[in-house]
């Protein structure tokens, strides 16, 4: 079976920083896998490569088997991304953003999938109202929405969680943990690792551009007895 | 090509949104510039053989189609990539060709509309015959897209508001503003004269105002060549900007 991602010695510089430094891995169709590492460690950056946002310097990123660059139109098709900024197009309301953004993906008809998405994370009532007028969660639950209109086989959560409340958590982690339990793959970057550790059957550690640890969740744990993913992590960055 | 469809429709939802501000003021600008003028010099200045007033609308008309063609595409790429909402057009496979289509008709479209607000705004207060509509089309469509396009690349480049406004205070505005919108160039010194004509402006007016008048500074055939050549120019420069991605994808 392809993997749903494939990422092979991918190498981005901004000017003199190396972001990312030969990041290889491959993450397995139906996984929920984990990318964690501190603030600048090339987390986003390996994810707006995957997202065709940003050009890698040399390597290749394969979405399903199709590769980012070359094959771009069907490896977009097939990835949702939810966005680590909170940004929103002020001009247009819930329901009409999910339907533009069904449109940008070359779906006409996707009210009923909408209507499904807006119930599980629970925006409903908000479906008519402007964006600019909802709250930052709310505003957070729509980015979401957003990666999820055309149903693609993988899906990026960058840093969902950030600055939203518990009950909003836990609604979207059921929701997510649902989608996963149909077959589409997950990619999460948080700086909860008690999520990470909750959810991900499989992890990533990256530090300064680079993979340092990668393996199952359980392994990792195991190779630290009676600790928590957060000892993991913070004795792998240490180290 | 529903992504293009989306696309192209967004943007127009997003102008018409707000149309007050992006029709509607435009044409009340264009009205007082017409009452200012028109009043001043309606009973001293005749231009091709027509009153002063009767000669500026067709450069009002034109200037607005421009210059709200060029505010339409630069003003929803630059917000949109300020506010980070350019994501969401990023995100989705739609080509290059397809996200350039989209802004430039949208803005065209927009351009086309003040222009059509100017004319029923302005056309109580002069005597306004059309002698050849379809160089007025021409000239409106070829102008407005390439004044898009160039919109376009605009709000790519710009990082910052202050930049745009840069862009649109120091080359917009004053080849619009000296382009023959006021006045005919013939009435200038020898050495503006031949200085306008390097101004592409200069004849997307004269070639427009040809479609009223039915005379122009210079013969509209060359008109339209001229302006035809640079929106191939500007139109291939785009859309090779937009293929290597760049200043959206780094």
């Amino acid at each position: 079976m392809v993997a749903a991602v494939s990422i092979i010695d991918v190498v981005k510089h901004f000017g003199s920083l190396k972001a990312l430094a030969g990041v290889s891995l491959e993450i397995e169709q139906g996984g929920f896998f984990g990318l964690l590492g501190p603030n600048g460690a090339g987390k986003t950056t390996l994810i707006s490569s995957l997202a065709g946002l940003l050009r890698p310097d040399s390597g290749s990123l394969k979405v399903m088997g199709h590769d980012v660059v070359k094959d771009f139109r069907e490896a977009r098709r097939l990835l949702g991304v939810v966005p680590q900024e909170l940004v929103f197009d002020p001009f247009f309301n819930v329901r009409e953003t999910l339907r533009i953004q069904s449109g940008y993906f070359g779906i006409r008809k996707n009210d009923d999938w909408i209507d499904e998405i807006l119930e599980n994370l629970d925006l409903t009532s908000k479906a008519e109202v402007n964006m600019r007028r909802l709250s930052g969660g709310m505003k957070r639950r729509v980015l979401v929405a957003q990666a999820l209109v055309h149903k693609p086989p993988v899906i990026v959560l960058d840093e969902p969680t950030a600055g939203v409340d518990v009950e909003l958590r836990q609604g979207l982690w059921q929701f997510v943990r649902r989608l996963n339990g149909e077959g589409h793959t997950i990619i999460l970057t948080t700086h909860y690792l008690e999520e990470a550790e909750a959810l991900c059957g499989r992890i990533a550690l990256m530090k300064q551009g680079r993979v340092i640890a990668l393996d199952t969740t359980a392994n990792l744990m195991a190779a630290h007895p009676g600790g928590t993913l957060e000892d993991v992590f913070v004795r792998t960055m240490n180290q | 090509m529903i992504g293009f469809w989306t696309l192209f429709y967004k943007e127009l939802l997003r102008f018409w949104k707000v149309a007050f501000q992006t029709v509607g003021a435009p044409v009340l600008t264009a009205l007082l510039y017409l009452l200012i003028f028109g009043h001043v010099l309606d009973e001293h200045v005749q231009v091709h053989g027509v009153r002063y007033t009767t000669f500026l609308v067709p450069g009002l008309v034109m200037m607005q189609v421009l210059q709200n063609a060029f505010a339409n595409s630069s003003s929803s790429l630059i917000q949109a990539k300020i506010t980070g909402s350019i994501i969401f057009v990023l995100l989705p496979p739609i080509p290059y060709s397809a996200f350039f289509a989209a802004y430039v008709l949208a803005a065209v479209a927009r351009g086309l509309m003040v222009g059509l607000g100017v004319l029923l705004a302005t056309v109580w207060f002069t005597e306004l015959k059309i002698v050849a509509p379809l160089w007025i089309f021409a000239f409106a469509l070829f102008g407005g897209g390439l004044f898009a396009a160039l919109g376009m690349i605009a709000g790519i480049w710009s990082e910052k508001f202050d930049q745009l406004a840069a862009f649109q205070n120091f080359l917009i505005m004053p080849l619009t503003m000296l382009s023959g919108v006021f006045y005919s160039i013939y009435t200038l010194p020898e050495f503006w004269q031949r200085l306008s004509h390097y101004n592409p402006v200069f004849y997307m007016i004269d070639g427009f105002r040809y479609g009223f008048f039915g005379v122009s500074d210079v013969a509209p055939e060359i008109s339209l060549t001229v302006v035809v050549a640079c929106f191939a120019v500007v139109f291939a420069l785009t859309l090779s900007l937009l293929k290597r991605g760049w200043k959206l994808r780094a």
